[in-house]
C-alpha cells in the first residue's frame, strides 16, 4: 500500500507547472507556473494542485452548516457572528418563526446560539444565513467548543469515521459547524472528553493514524496522556 | 467585541454549581505561573510573567529628576499599562481607557504604599535631584487575570532591577532597594460562586472581581473591588483566606525565579 | 556626525566583530501566543519583536471599507522600557510613519481581493530596540502573516545596508546606525525580488548605492531562508520527512 506523505507547503512556494497539472484552491498562477498562497498541507493526488489550509478564518461557502452567535437584533432580523471575516445577516423571513418588524428581540437575542446554513454570498462577501430547514434551530443547553476551521475534515473523518467514534465514546450529542463550534450537550465528563479529543485533533492534524489514536484515548477514559 | 455565547455562559454556571471549574481547576487554584526576570536589555530591569496563557511584559526605566515638593527627599515613582491590540482581538489601539488605567493605579498602590519600594533611599541631592522609577505594564497575551500577571511581573522586574548610576555619572550601579513586596490575589464571583485567577471564560461572565495583596505576615496591604456586581462579608472573608493561601506560594516562586 | 570611535578598522572587522557581508544573529519562533490569530516572536541582534495579526475580520470604522479588497492596518509601536531613555508610550510621528510603509509594503503581497470590507491589523512590537527595528519588524510581520493562514503571493523580508567609515556594510548595529554615514533599509518580496519598502538617509554616491543595495537584498535572501525554516520546522511534524 503506498504510503501518502503529507508535505507542508508555504506561501510562494513553487508547486509545479501548467502544462502539467491544473491550479486548484489555495494556489495561484504567475507565468505559467503554480505557487502556493497559504501555509498548507500540499494535495497533488489528482490533475489539480490543491493546497488544504492549516489554519485561518473560516471561508464560507453556500450550504456550509454553520454555528452561530447573534450578535444583535436589528428591525428586520439579527447581525450574526459565524466567525467568518464579517457577520452574516440572518433575514427575518429566514426563520420558521412570524416576526413582524421590531419584533426580532422576541425570538433571537444577543448571545443565543444558531445552526444555520449559509444562504448567499454576494460580490463583496456580504453574507446571509437562514434558518429555515429542519435540522436548523435555535440552540439550548449544553456547551459551545471553539477549533480552528481548518481541521473541520478531521474531526469529521472519512466517511464521518471520526465523529462517530467520538460520539460513541463520549454518549454526547455533537453537531460541528463548519465554522470552527462544535455544539455538544451531554454529562460533564464526557463534554470534558470531547474538549480534550477536538485539542488533541487540533496539535496532530498533519499525522497519521489519528482516527486509530482517538479511539485509543477515547477508550481509555477521561484521563488522557498527552 | 467578541459575543459570549450565553450557552457558554450557561454551561460555566452549572460546572460551578457542581463544585467544578471550565479548566478543571479547584476553586482556590492557580494556573501554572512562569516567572522570567533579565528580558529587555535597555530596560533597567523586566520580567516576563505568564498565568495560564496570560502573557505581561514588564520593564523598568530609570531617569534622574526633581522631586515633589511635598516629599523632597523621596524618589518619585510611576507605573503605566497598555492593553496592547497585540494581546487580545477586543483592544483598540489609541489612548488608554479606564481598564488600562485602572490596572496601572491598582499595580502601583501594591507597590507603593506597602512601602516596598524604598523610595527615601532614592535621594541623589534633597529637594534637588532624585531618581524616578518608571513601571511600564506591557500586556501582550490576554487570557483572563491582568491584575495578578502585571503585579507580579511589575514585582520580579523591581527585584531585579539595577540602579543605573553609571549613565548618569552618579557612582556604581547598584540594585534597586526593595522591601519584602505584598503579592496580590484576584478572585471574581459568579452565579454565587468565588473562584480565584479567572481565566478569559470566568472573566467574561464574572459579575464582580476583588484583588487582595498580601504581605509576609499574612497581613492585608491593598484591596479592590472592580465590576457592578457585589460580594457578602462572608466571601469577602473567603477570598482573603485563598489570598493569603496563595500568596505565600506564589512569593516562594518568586524568590525562586529571582534568586533569593 | 563624527565620533572618535572607529566603526570599522583597517581589516575590515566591525566594533562587534562582524565582517562588511555579515549580518547580526538572528532566531525567529512562529505562533508564540494564544489569542492572535498568527503571531512570530523575533530576535535580530539585540533587538526583541513580537508581531501579532489579527484577521481577516470586520473593517472598523465602517467608512473605512474597502468594498473591493481588505485594507492592511500594520501599527509598529516601542515598547516604553524598549530604549535607552524612556518612551512615553502612545504613537509618535516616527512610529506612525514606520508604521504607514510596512502597511504598504504588505498591501503589496498579501492577496487582499479575497476579502472585501475587512481588514487585516498587524501589530508590531518593539520590546527591545538596537538598531534595525522596522527591518526585524517586517520581517517578522511575514513570518505572523504566515502563521497567520493569511494569502499572500510571497513572504515578505527586510534587511538594511548602510556606510560607517566610508565603507558600505550591511545590517547596521547601534553605534553604526547612530555614527554612521548612511542607512538604507529595503522590504523585497523575495520569490520576484520586487522591492515593497525602500528608504535612505545619509550620503552614498550612486556606486555606493548600488553596492549597499545589492548587500541589502543579499541579505534580505538569507534572512527569507530564515524565516521558511521557522515556519516549515513549526508546522511539518519531526516523525516525517520532507
Amino acid at each position: 500500500m503506498q504510503e501518502k506523505k503529507r508535505k507542508i507547503v508555504i506561501p510562494s512556494q513553487l508547486l509545479g507547472d501548467i502544462k502539467s497539472k491544473n491550479a486548484g484552491k489555495g494556489t495561484f498562477v504567475e507565468n505559467g507556473k503554480i505557487y502556493s498562497e497559504i501555509l498548507g498541507v500540499l494535495n497533488e493526488g489528482g490533475r489539480y494542485i490543491d493546497v488544504i489550509p492549516l489554519k485561518g478564518r473560516y471561508d464560507p461557502s453556500i450550504g456550509d452548516l454553520i454555528i452561530g452567535v447573534v450578535e444583535e437584533a436589528l428591525g428586520s432580523g439579527w447581525l450574526v457572528d459565524i466567525n467568518a471575516s464579517s457577520p452574516a445577516l440572518l433575514h427575518q423571513n429566514e426563520v420558521p418563526w412570524r416576526v413582524d418588524f421590531g419584533d426580532t428581540e422576541r425570538y433571537l437575542n444577543h448571545g443565543d446560539s444558531i445552526m444555520a446554513k449559509i444562504l448567499s454570498i454576494d460580490e463583496s462577501k456580504k453574507l446571509q444565513i437562514t434558518l429555515n430547514d429542519r435540522n436548523l434551530y435555535k440552540l439550548k443547553g449544553g456547551h459551545i467548543i471553539n477549533f480552528e476551521p481548518s481541521i473541520y475534515r478531521r474531526i469529521m473523518g472519512k466517511k464521518y469515521s471520526m465523529i462517530e467514534i467520538i460520539q460513541k465514546y463520549t454518549r454526547c450529542r455533537i453537531k460541528v459547524g463548519k465554522n470552527g463550534r462544535i455544539w455538544v450537550d451531554g454529562d460533564a465528563d464526557g463534554i470534558e472528553k470531547v474538549e480534550k479529543v477536538i485539542s488533541k485533533i487540533e496539535c496532530e492534524t498533519v499525522s497519521f493514524g489519528l482516527t486509530n489514536r482517538v479511539e485509543e484515548l477515547l477508550k481509555k477514559g477521561a484521563k488522557d496522556v498527552r | 467585541m467578541t459575543v459570549v455565547p450565553m450557552i457558554k455562559r450557561d454551561y460555566i454556571n452549572k460546572l460551578a454549581e457542581q463544585g467544578k471549574r471550565i479548566d478543571g481547576r479547584g476553586f482556590d487554584e492557580y494556573r501554572k505561573i512562569q516567572i522570567e526576570t533579565g528580558i529587555v536589555q535597555k530596560a533597567e530591569g523586566s520580567a516576563r510573567v505568564k498565568i495560564g496563557n496570560t502573557l505581561v511584559l514588564a520593564g523598568i526605566k530609570m531617569d534622574v529628576g526633581e522631586p515633589y515638593s511635598d516629599s523632597p527627599e523621596s524618589g518619585v515613582m510611576t507605573t503605566a499599562a497598555e492593553l496592547i491590540p497585540l494581546a487580545s482581538p477586543d483592544f483598540e489601539a489609541g489612548p488608554p481607557r479606564e481598564d488600562a488605567i485602572e490596572l496601572a493605579r491598582v499595580v502601583d498602590r501594591g507597590v507603593r504604599e506597602s512601602g516596598a519600594l524604598e523610595v527615601d533611599k532614592l535621594c541623589i541631592e534633597p529637594g534637588e535631584k532624585v531618581w524616578i522609577v518608571f513601571i511600564d505594564l506591557h500586556i501582550l497575551d490576554y487570557d483572563g487575570n491582568l491584575f495578578d500577571a502585571a503585579s507580579l511581573a511589575a514585582l520580579a522586574a523591581l527585584s531585579t532591577a539595577k540602579v543605573p548610576a553609571e549613565r548618569f555619572e552618579l557612582g556604581e550601579d547598584y540594585p534597586l532597594p526593595l522591601k519584602e513586596p505584598p503579592i496580590s490575589c484576584t478572585s471574581v464571583k459568579f452565579n454565587n460562586v468565588v473562584i480565584i485567577d479567572p481565566c478569559l471564560d470566568e472573566e467574561e461572565i464574572a459579575d464582580a472581581r476583588l484583588t487582595v495583596a498580601t504581605d509576609t505576615n499574612g497581613d492585608i496591604r491593598a484591596m479592590q473591588k472592580g465590576l457592578n456586581g457585589s460580594f457578602t462579608k462572608d466571601e469577602i472573608q473567603k477570598v482573603i483566606k485563598a489570598s493569603v493561601d496563595n500568596g505565600r506560594e506564589i512569593r516562594t516562586q518568586l524568590y525562586k525565579s529571582i534568586g533569593k | 556626525m563624527k565620533s572618535d570611535i572607529d566603526l570599522i578598522d583597517s581589516n575590515g572587522k566591525r566594533l562587534d566583530g562582524r565582517g562588511a557581508e555579515d549580518l547580526r544573529p538572528i532566531k525567529i519562533e512562529a505562533g508564540v501566543l494564544h489569542r492572535a490569530d498568527g503571531s512570530c516572536y523575533l530576535e535580530w541582534g539585540n533587538n526583541k519583536i513580537l508581531v501579532a495579526v489579527y484577521g481577516p475580520r470586520e473593517a472598523i470604522p465602517r467608512h473605512s471599507q474597502n468594498p473591493l479588497r481588505a485594507i492592511v492596518n500594520a501599527r509598529y509601536n516601542m515598547a516604553a522600557f524598549s530604549v535607552d531613555d524612556r518612551k512615553r508610550p502612545g504613537p509618535d510621528r516616527r512610529s506612525r510613519e514606520i508604521s504607514k510603509v510596512i502597511s504598504e509594503a504588505l498591501e503589496k503581497v498579501i492577496i487582499l481581493e479575497q476579502f472585501p470590507r475587512a481588514a487585516i491589523d498587524v501589530n508590531i512590537e518593539v520590546l527591545d530596540a538596537e538598531a534595525g527595528t522596522r527591518c526585524a519588524g517586517l520581517t517578522a510581520a511575514g513570518v505572523a502573516l504566515a502563521d497567520a493562514g493569511i494569502p499572500m503571493i510571497d513572504i515578505p523580508v527586510s534587511c538594511a545596508a548602510g556606510k560607517i567609515g566610508g565603507h558600505v556594510v550591511v545590517d547596521l548595529g547601534k553605534e553604526e546606525d547612530n555614527f554612521g554615514d548612511a542607512d538604507l533599509p529595503i522590504g523585497v518580496s523575495p520569490r520576484t525580488g520586487e522591492i515593497i519598502l525602500l528608504q535612505m538617509d545619509g550620503h552614498l554616491t550612486v556606486d555606493e548605492f548600488n553596492t549597499a543595495f545589492d548587500m541589502a537584498v543579499k541579505g534580505c535572501h538569507k534572512v527569507s531562508e530564515i524565516q521558511k525554516k521557522t515556519i516549515l520546522d513549526k508546522y511539518q511534524p519531526s516523525s516525517e520527512g520532507k
